[in-house]
């Protein structure tokens, strides 16, 4: 399993890349992934849409399921990636490099994990 | 209790994520994901451990009459060497299973059902035997293999003398494959031509060893769950649980060709006669909106509900999703557009003809 050593990690397996302060993108890691399976077709929130700590702004489907996508961050949407909804199996083959949203205006981060104890979670998961 | 099958050190090795599956410990997928599985199978072939299956054996002098009076499509007629698709009805004409009968001899039937339905099976069969003819689950000496896809027949070629494969669907017969004693039988639950191989649990690693190291060379790869389901929606064919229940009877369910009403009585025919006019039927539909639909999600016509989806599933080999589902008769007509809600969302869709995919005789 990869890890990204610069990003911040939640308990569902999201991963959060801060461009600044109060600006981040958040993705899918590679154990969430890994777990899914192939990936078909995501639920996107529209842009300006309030996002918040912990809770779903998004689903994505696998073959076989759906599973909610959460929020790492209190703020609003502002972009989708859209070569993403379309491409959904794209996560799948580059986790870190493909970005679900990207949101503004932070104004609170939920309980993130850095990259050694977001591995020590997983390993305890799998 | 979660078993493990005779192939689970193969699962193992070849990486499977297992999942608890009727009880046992199977793979849903190997390394190369249910897309790859699925598509490996319509283009080449896959090896799938359906050693979950159950099989029980009816024997004796009224053998035939016992299969005659519990099961629903007619085996008089059926020979030596044929297998045959059959539902087993309660009282009300409900679904118990559906189930493979193999005829071995005048004296001699094996029935493969579902192993989720293992011991509702064997208790209603027990209860309902009579005369002379025994009733005995034979499903831990077995272990099942199935191998599925247009390239099958070559790789069998390659561990057995071609006489042993049967050349016609629906058939089967007994041979050695790389030495060991098989009962090889032409058929399957993915839509494409393949065979389902039984073997004592003892040969089973080593049947599936050969049979991954000589198909490596025709594409062969090890395929779980995930595909099994995705193949067998494709094809339209049904599964217990999710288009048959205890109370959807098999002409809803439009298997009414494992149905013979002119045959002599059997249990369920009375009540099935009465349900003939039944308002709902199996459909098949492609989803023309944006989402997967699953299982269990209602279905509208103009804010009116008409009926529900039995399975859903992105399709791998169309590249788009597809769902099968009860609909009311009066709105089952071909092209008739329908709103599934997902998760709080409308998803729309269309009734289709099914199967979705049927393959090409070549």
């Amino acid at each position: 399993m990869e890890i990204n050593k610069d990003m911040k990690y939640s308990k569902t397996h999201e991963w959060v890349k801060f461009l600044d302060d109060t600006t981040a993108l958040i993705g899918l890691t590679d154990f969430a992934q890994e777990q899914l399976g192939d990936l078909i077709f995501i639920n996107m929130p529209a842009e300006g849409d309030e996002v918040s700590c912990d809770t779903p702004f998004g689903d994505i489907e696998s073959v076989k399921a759906v599973s909610d996508i959460n929020s790492p961050v209190d703020g609003i949407v502002a972009e989708v990636n859209e070569e993403i909804a379309e491409n959904p199996e794209n996560i799948n083959s580059d986790p870190y490099g493909s970005w679900i949203i990207k949101v503004s205006n932070i104004t609170e981060i939920c309980d993130l994990m850095d990259a050694d104890s977001y591995e020590r979670f997983c390993q305890e998961e799998a | 209790m979660q078993l493990r099958t005779p192939l689970y050190e193969c699962h193992k090795r070849h990486n499977g994520k297992l999942v608890e599956f009727a009880g046992y410990l199977l793979p849903v997928q190997y390394e190369q994901g249910v897309i790859k599985e699925h598509l490996t199978v319509r283009e080449k072939c896959g090896l799938f451990d359906v050693s979950h299956m159950t099989e029980l054996f009816l024997e004796g002098e009224d053998a035939l009459k016992n299969i005659q009076k519990i099961f629903s499509n007619d085996f008089a007629q059926t020979k030596i060497g044929q297998v045959k698709y059959t539902t087993m009805l309660n009282e009300d004409g409900g679904i118990i299973d559906d189930m493979i009968i193999y005829k071995f001899s005048d004296t001699k039937y094996m029935v493969v059902g579902n192993a989720a339905n293992h011991e509702k099976d064997y208790n209603w069969i027990k209860s309902h035997v009579f005369g002379n003819c025994t009733l005995t689950d034979r499903t831990s000496d077995y272990a099942q293999l199935a191998l599925q896809g247009p390239a099958s027949t070559e790789v069998l070629k390659k561990l057995t003398d071609e006489s042993n494969i049967p050349a016609k669907y629906y058939t089967f017969l007994e041979g050695k494959i790389a030495g060991m004693d098989c009962i090889i039988s032409q058929t399957g639950y993915t839509g494409e031509l393949g065979y389902e191989l039984y073997t004592a649990p003892d040969n089973a690693v080593k049947l599936w060893d050969e049979l991954m190291y000589t198909g490596r060379d025709f594409g062969l790869i090890p395929c779980g769950l995930g595909a099994r389901d995705t193949l067998r929606l494709e094809a339209a064919m049904p599964l217990y649980g999710h288009e048959m229940t205890d109370d959807i009877t098999p002409l809803e369910a439009k298997l009414n060709f494992s149905v013979k009403l002119n045959k002599e009585d059997f249990i369920g025919k009375t009540a099935l006669e009465k349900r003939m006019e039944s308002t709902r039927v199996l459909a098949g539909f492609k989803i023309t909106g944006k989402g997967i639909v699953r299982e269990q999600n209602d279905m509208f016509i103009d804010g009116k509900k008409v009926g529900f989806s039995t399975s859903g599933t992105h399709a791998p080999y169309f590249k788009y999703p597809i769902a099968l589902g009860y609909i009311d008769k009066q709105y089952s007509a071909i092209g008739t557009k329908v709103v599934f809600k997902v998760r709080g969302r409308e998803v729309e869709a269309v009734v289709t003809e099914t199967p979705f995919y049927k393959r090409s005789k070549k």
